[in-house]
C-alpha cells in the first residue's frame, strides 16, 4: 500500500483532534484529543521513517509515547483535582487565570 | 631663612589644629598656647624683617618651595612661598595685630564656655590670611582665600544660638563666595592666556596679553577683592558680620579678610597697569564706596556698625589708591597698616566699653564714659584722632598722601578723585567725631533695665587695656614713621613700584585741604551732638538718615535684584518642568499604559482561546515557511 495513506489519515486524525481541543469544553474529552493529535503525529513519523527507510522516525515515535504517558499522568491528576475542588469537568469554569 | 617661612603659616595652623582636635583637656590652656603660638608667629616675622632689612632693595625676596601640589605636565600647582617686601608688610601687621587681638580676647572670652574653640578659629584665621600673603602662586593664594572665608564665618557665627548671628555668618559666607567665584574665573583666564598662575611669569609677562583678556581678568579680580573688602556692590555682608564677638571685628577689620582685597589688586599691579580699563572700574568702586561707607558710619547708633561703616569707607580709600596705578600702590598699603592699628584700636576699644555695659551697642545709652573708663578713652580717643586724620597722627599722612596721589591721577579724573577723597575725610571727621561725643562725652544715658540692672561702667582688666595702649602707640606713631624720609614708599618700591604723578595743586594746599574738611567734619558734629542734650531713642531724620540707618537700601537693592528675580526664575522654571519634561514623560507613559489596557483584554483566562491563538500561530508560521519555500 502507498505509505502517503498513511500521511493522509494522520492529517485527518490531526484536524479532529485539533477541532475537538478547541470546540469541547469537558476536560476528558479535550485530554483525549490531545491524545489524538499526539497520536497523528506518531503515526507521521512512522510513515516517513517507512518512506525514508531508516528507523530515525520509529525511535523518535517512542519518544513520543514516553512524554505523552508522563503528560497523560499530570493531566488527568489536574483535572481530577479540579473536578474535586469546582465539580465540573468543565475548561471554561477553570478560567482565573487571567489579568 | 627660607624654611621659616612655611614655619609663619605652621605656627597658627599648628595652634587650630591642637585646639579644635584636643577637646575639653585644654580648656584652661587652650587660650595661652594660642597666643603663644601667634606670638611665635609674629617672632618669627620680626626676625625674617631684619634679616630682610640687612639685603639690598632688589635681593630681599625669599623663595620657599614646600613641595609639588599637582605635579602635572603642563599644570604645575606648587605649595610655594614668597616672601617679598609686601607680603612681610602684611605678615608684621597680620602677625602683630593679630596676637594684640588674641592677648585682649583672653579678657574679652573670658565668661564664654566656648573659648577653646574660638581661640582655634582665630589660630586658623591667622593661618589662613598668612597662607594668603605668602603664596607664590594665585592658586595657593585661593586656597588661603578660602581659608579665611571659612574661618570668618565659623568667627561671625560664633554665637550660633542667636539666629541673627548664624544669619549674618551665612550672609558673609555667601556674598563671598560671588568674589570667590570670580577669583575662580581669573586664574582660569590667566592659566588660559599664560598658561601658569605663578606670580612671577603671569605678572612680568602680563603686558604680552591681548588688553581684552588684561581688561577681563583684572575686572575678575576686582569682583573677587570687592567680595573680601567689602566694596560696593558686595559690601552688605559687613554690617551684619557685627554680630561676631567684638575681637572678630577688629581681626576682620584691620588684620585679615577685609586686607586681601586690596593685597590682591596690588599684587596683581602689573595686570592693572596693563588694563586701563579695568583700573578704572578700581578707581570707581574706591569712590564710591568710601563715600557709601561713610554715609552708612554717619546714620548708625550701633557702636560697631558706625565702626563697620568706617571700615568700608577706609577700604574704599585703598583700592581707590590701587587702582592709580605706581602713583597709588605704596600709599594704599601704607593706610591698610596705619588703618590696621587705629580700627583694630578703636575696635578693642568699643568692645571694652560694651564690656563695661553690659553688651549695650547703642552710643545713644552712653554717654560721658571718660570719667568711669579713663585707659579705654585716651587709648581710643587717639585711634579717633588717628582715624580723622589729625596733623602728626597715623591717618594724617597715610590719607593727606592718598588725596594727594588722587589729584595727580590727572585731568578730570583726578580732580573728581581728589574731591570725591576729600569730601570723604570730612565725612570720616564728622561720624567719628559723633562716635566719640556719643560714647564719652556729654551726661550718662543709661538707665536701668527692665530687670532693675543698672549698667556699672568700669575699666577692663589690664589684659585687654594693653593691647589697646600698645595700638594706641601705633595709630600714633606709625604714620609718622613711614612718613620720614618716605621710608616706606621705598620699601616697597621694587615690589610695586613707584612714580610721582604731576599733580594739578601743590602739596601743601592738599594737606590744607584735607585740614579744613577735617575741621568742617568735627564742627558739624560738634554742633549736632556736643552742645546739646542727644535724645536716647533716635529722631526720625531725614530721608537721608532713615536710608542710611537701612544700610542705603542695600538689602533691600540685593532684594529686589536678586532674591525675587531669583525667585521668578526658578517659579518659571519649576512651571516648565511640571509641564513639559514632566508631562513629555508622563504621557509617555499614559500612551503605553492604555496600550497595554487593551492587550490585556486577550488574557481572558479561558483555555481553549488560548489554544485558539497557539494554533492560529502555528498555521500561520506553517503557512509563512511554505510560502518562504515555493518563493
Amino acid at each position: 500500500m502507498n505509505p502517503v495513506n498513511y500521511v493522509y489519515l494522520a492529517a485527518l486524525l490531526f484536524t479532529i483532534g485539533a477541532a475537538g481541543v478547541l470546540l469541547r469544553r469537558n476536560a476528558i474529552v479535550v485530554f483525549m484529543c490531545i491524545e489524538l493529535m499526539l497520536n497523528a503525529a506518531n503515526l507521521t513519523l512512522v510513515a516517513f521513517s517507512r518512506m525514508h527507510g531508516n528507523l530515525d522516525g520509529q525511535i523518535m515515535a517512542f519518544f513520543v509515547m514516553v512524554v505523552a504517558a508522563a503528560e497523560v499522568v499530570v493531566g488527568l491528576a489536574i483535572i481530577v483535582m479540579l473536578y474535586r475542588s469546582r465539580h465540573s469537568a468543565s475548561v471554561d469554569d477553570a478560567s482565573l487565570m487571567k489579568l | 631663612m627660607e624654611s621659616l617661612i612655611g614655619l609663619l603659616v605652621g605656627a597658627p595652623l599648628l595652634g587650630a589644629a591642637v585646639l579644635l582636635c584636643g577637646g575639653r583637656r585644654l580648656d584652661r590652656a587652650g587660650h595661652w598656647l594660642a597666643s603663644v603660638l601667634a606670638g611665635a608667629s609674629f617672632v618669627l616675622g620680626a626676625v625674617l624683617f631684619f634679616d630682610m632689612l640687612g639685603k639690598d632693595g632688589e635681593h630681599r625676596a625669599l623663595h620657599s618651595h614646600l613641595y609639588s601640589w599637582v605635579p602635572v605636565e603642563g599644570f604645575q600647582a606648587d605649595v610655594a612661598f614668597q616672601l617679598d617686601q609686601l607680603s612681610m608688610t602684611f605678615v608684621l601687621l597680620i602677625t602683630g595685630v593679630g596676637t594684640l587681638i588674641h592677648i585682649y580676647s583672653i579678657g574679652y572670652m573670658e565668661h564664654d564656655e566656648r573659648r577653646r574653640r574660638f581661640f582655634g578659629f582665630l589660630n586658623l584665621f591667622l593661618a589662613a590670611m598668612l597662607l594668603l600673603v605668602l603664596a607664590d602662586n594665585f592658586l595657593l593664594l585661593y586656597v588661603g582665600w578660602e581659608g579665611v572665608g571659612l574661618a570668618s564665618y565659623l568667627l561671625i557665627g560664633f554665637w550660633q544660638h542667636k539666629p541673627s548671628a548664624a544669619a549674618a555668618a551665612k550672609k558673609a559666607f555667601l556674598v563671598n563666595r560671588v568674589g570667590d567665584a570670580g577669583l575662580a574665573i581669573a586664574i582660569f583666564l590667566m592659566f588660559t592666556t599664560f598658561g601658569t598662575f605663578a606670580f612671577a611669569p603671569v605678572l612680568s609677562s602680563a603686558t604680552d596679553a591681548s588688553e581684552g583678556k588684561l581688561t577681563a581678568i583684572g575686572l575678575m579680580l576686582l569682583l573677587a577683592a570687592c567680595g573680601k573688602s567689602a566694596q560696593v556692590p558686595l559690601q552688605s555682608w559687613l554690617g551684619d558680620a557685627m554680630e561676631g564677638p567684638t575681637p572678630v571685628s577688629a581681626l576682620i577689620h584691620a588684620a585679615t579678610m577685609v586686607t586681601a582685597g586690596v593685597y590682591l589688586i596690588t599684587r596683581s599691579g602689573a595686570i592693572f597697569n596693563a588694563a586701563p580699563d579695568a583700573q578704572t572700574a578700581v578707581v570707581v568702586v574706591g569712590a564710591v564706596t568710601l563715600i557709601f561707607g561713610a554715609i552708612v558710619g554717619c546714620a548708625k547708633d550701633d557702636i560697631k556698625k558706625a565702626l563697620a561703616g568706617s571700615t568700608m569707607s577706609q577700604i574704599g580709600y585703598m583700592i581707590l589708591a590701587a587702582g592709580l596705578g605706581p602713583i597709588g600702590y605704596a600709599f594704599a598699603i601704607m593706610h591698610l597698616v596705619t588703618h590696621g592699628f587705629f580700627k583694630a584700636g578703636l575696635f578693642l576699644g568699643a568692645g571694652s566699653v560694651m564690656h563695661g555695659m553690659n553688651d549695650e551697642v547703642d552710643m545713644r545709652k552712653y554717654g560721658g564714659l571718660r570719667k568711669y573708663m579713663p585707659v579705654t578713652f585716651v587709648t581710643f580717643g587717639l585711634g579717633y584722632l588717628a582715624i580723622i586724620g589729625f596733623p602728626g597722627l597715623s591717618g594724617f599722612f597715610s590719607k593727606d598722601q592718598i588725596i594727594e596721589a588722587a589729584f595727580a591721577k590727572g585731568g578730570t579724573q583726578g580732580w573728581i578723585l581728589g574731591t570725591v577723597a576729600l569730601i570723604g575725610a570730612a565725612i570720616t571727621a564728622y561720624y567719628m567725631t559723633r562716635v566719640m561725643v556719643l560714647t564719652f562725652f556729654g551726661e550718662k544715658r543709661w538707665e536701668p533695665d527692665e530687670n532693675g540692672n543698672e549698667p556699672h561702667p568700669h575699666e577692663s582688666p589690664s589684659v585687654m587695656t594693653i593691647p589697646m595702649i600698645v595700638l594706641a602707640f601705633g595709630s600714633v606713631f606709625a604714620g609718622g614713621l613711614f612718613k620720614a624720609g618716605d621710608s616706606f614708599v621705598h620699601w616697597l618700591e621694587p615690589v610695586t613700584q613707584h612714580s610721582h604723578g604731576d599733580s594739578p595743586v601743590s602739596a601743601a594746599t592738599v594737606t590744607t585741604g584735607t585740614v579744613v574738611a577735617l575741621l568742617l567734619g568735627v564742627g558739624a558734629a560738634w554742633l549736632q551732638y556736643g552742645r546739646r542734650p542727644v535724645p536716647r531713642t533716635a529722631p526720625r531724620g531725614s530721608l537721608l538718615t532713615r536710608a542710611a540707618r537701612r544700610d542705603l537700601l542695600q538689602d533691600d537693592v540685593n532684594h529686589a535684584a536678586f532674591v525675587t528675580g531669583g525667585s521668578y526664575l526658578t517659579r518659571s522654571l519649576v512651571y516648565v518642568d511640571h509641564k513639559l519634561v514632566d508631562g513629555l514623560v508622563n504621557g509617555t507613559a499614559a500612551t503605553f499604559g492604555g496600550l497595554s489596557g487593551r492587550l490585556r483584554r486577550l488574557q481572558n483566562g479561558f483555555a481553549r482561546s488560548y489554544a485558539v491563538s497557539m494554533f492560529g500561530g502555528a498555521a500561520v508560521l506553517i503557512a509563512a515557511t511554505l510560502l518562504m519555500r515555493a518563493v
